[in-house]
């Protein structure tokens, strides 16, 4: 095994991560506020919006990634690439997301609901100022763990031929002829990317710990 | 005035509260008392709407509670409510604490109403916890704060859910103190509470409930001197 390409097509991987890493934090970022949207209105108390809300949080999550991806991309006609793994990324999260999100609002103690409503706040207020924030610092956790997973699950970007780590890794094999090596590379990238996150994660859950 | 016309609570098939008719009357301190499940919490909890009667209804000076959402929030602010599990937001500040409700809903300026948070909790005793969060008091400050917090609104009824049933025993007499001075002060008050000193000493007026039904409703030294009925004398006989 040899690695010498390294040296000329290291630029390939460099590019990569950055779009790998890029890709994954909009999706989350975008996520997160689609997300929390999505659990308002899975939340709100117009029957049919809540219903139509959980349909979607179903399908999603009953429906895999790459098949999404190819909708949003072929189904949008003219669509840039780029802008079409964000979008599918980003409404794929936000299934997720929401989950994460209903969980952390419900783990929330009922008592601060009734303070607040008690002191004539209207759920809006409440939810705004009371909820959210204490369901903010449950789901930090399992929002760190979603950033993980679409790092990993963003590689499916390339096969509508975003330049993401995945890509250009076949890239770089396609012109130096090593069709193992450069795959090496790649999954110690990635691995490096999801092991130093989730440390990090622990980290940051410790510290929330004893500031409660 | 709170008028409570007809009504009925049911948690499921069980019956918490059946046909009550109360009157709650301005200037007077009323204690409700009785066994647990006796259903009188549920009633302090319809009064501002965090239950919804099964039937009947509840009639705040003149208008009948929880027509609509809004009714029911402008309806709240006029009627301070006291957990017994404190229910202070861990996330905010003790200053914060008091100062959210009145910046957000009343929509005062912050500046006024943080003038006013302080004094109260220089009243409430506790004006060294301002930048402090509810994690570092003890219970009996937390429900002091929870006192000073729903008095923020500047409410025109304080109702108290067992104040003082999730305290230890030392913390329970400063949390009463500061009820008292309330109480003093002519804040109209509706407590449910365990605390039959208190309640001798503070009350004008004691209702005594049982399985969902008002058994007797006196001034206190009627009702613990020389109660009418069996039910509360055997009440009365255990708790006293």
């Amino acid at each position: 095994m040899s690695f010498e390409f390294l040296s000329t097509y290291g630029q390939y991987f460099i590019n990569g991560t950055a779009y790998t890493v890029g890709l994954s934090l909009m999706a989350v970022l975008f996520g997160l506020i689609v997300g929390t949207l999505l659990t308002l209105v899975r939340r709100s108390k117009i029957r049919p919006l809540a219903k139509l809300g959980d349909a979607y949080v179903a399908i999603v999550r009953g429906t895999p990634l790459i098949l999404q991806l190819y909708i949003v991309y072929y189904g949008l006609q003219n669509m840039p690439m780029l802008v079409a793994a964000v979008l599918a990324m980003t409404f794929n999260s936000a299934a997720y997301i929401s989950e994460i999100i209903r969980a952390g609002i419900e783990a929330v103690d009922k008592g601060q609901w009734e303070a607040a409503r008690s002191l004539g706040m209207s759920s809006g207020l409440t939810m705004k100022n009371v909820i959210l924030p204490q369901a903010f610092k449950n789901i930090l956790p399992a929002l760190g763990n979603e950033f993980i997973v679409l790092i990993k699950e963003s590689a499916i970007v390339s096969v509508i031929g975003v330049h993401d780590l995945m890509y250009n890794a076949d890239t770089v094999r396609g012109i130096t002829f090593k069709p193992f090596e450069p795959l090496i590379v790649v999954a110690s990238i990635y691995f490096v990317l999801t092991y130093s996150l989730s440390k990090a994660l622990q980290q940051l859950e410790g510290r929330l710990k004893v500031s409660d | 005035m709170i008028e409570v016309k007809n009504l009925q609570k049911n948690f499921g098939t069980l019956a918490v509260l059946k046909d009550l008719n109360i009157t709650f009357e301005k200037g007077q301190v009323t204690v409700i008392i009785g066994p647990s499940g006796s259903g009188k919490s549920t009633l302090l909890r319809c009064l501002n709407g965090l239950e919804k009667p099964t039937k009947g209804q509840v009639i705040v000076e003149g208008e009948a509670l929880g027509i609509t959402e809004r009714a029911l929030d402008h309806t709240r602010e006029k009627m301070g409510f006291v957990f017994q599990s404190f229910n202070l937001f861990p996330h905010k500040s003790i200053l914060e604490n008091l100062t959210l409700a009145p910046i957000q809903v009343k929509k005062e300026s912050p500046d006024i109403v943080k003038m006013r948070a302080l004094s109260l909790l220089e009243k409430v005793g506790l004006s060294d916890k301002k930048d402090a969060y509810p994690s570092q008091l003890s219970g009996g400050q937390k429900q002091r704060i929870a006192i000073a917090r729903a008095l923020a609104m500047e409410p025109e009824w304080m109702l108290f859910d067992e104040p003082t049933s999730a305290l230890d025993p030392e913390m329970v007499k400063e949390v009463l103190e500061l009820m008292k001075t309330l109480a003093e002060e002519g804040m109209n008050m509706i407590i449910v509470t365990h605390e039959m000193g208190f309640a001798k000493e503070v009350a004008d007026r004691v209702i005594f409930m049982d399985e969902g039904r008002v058994v007797e409703d006196k001034c206190p030294i009627v009702l613990f001197e020389n109660p009418a009925e069996e039910r509360t004398k055997l009440f009365l006989s255990k708790v006293l």
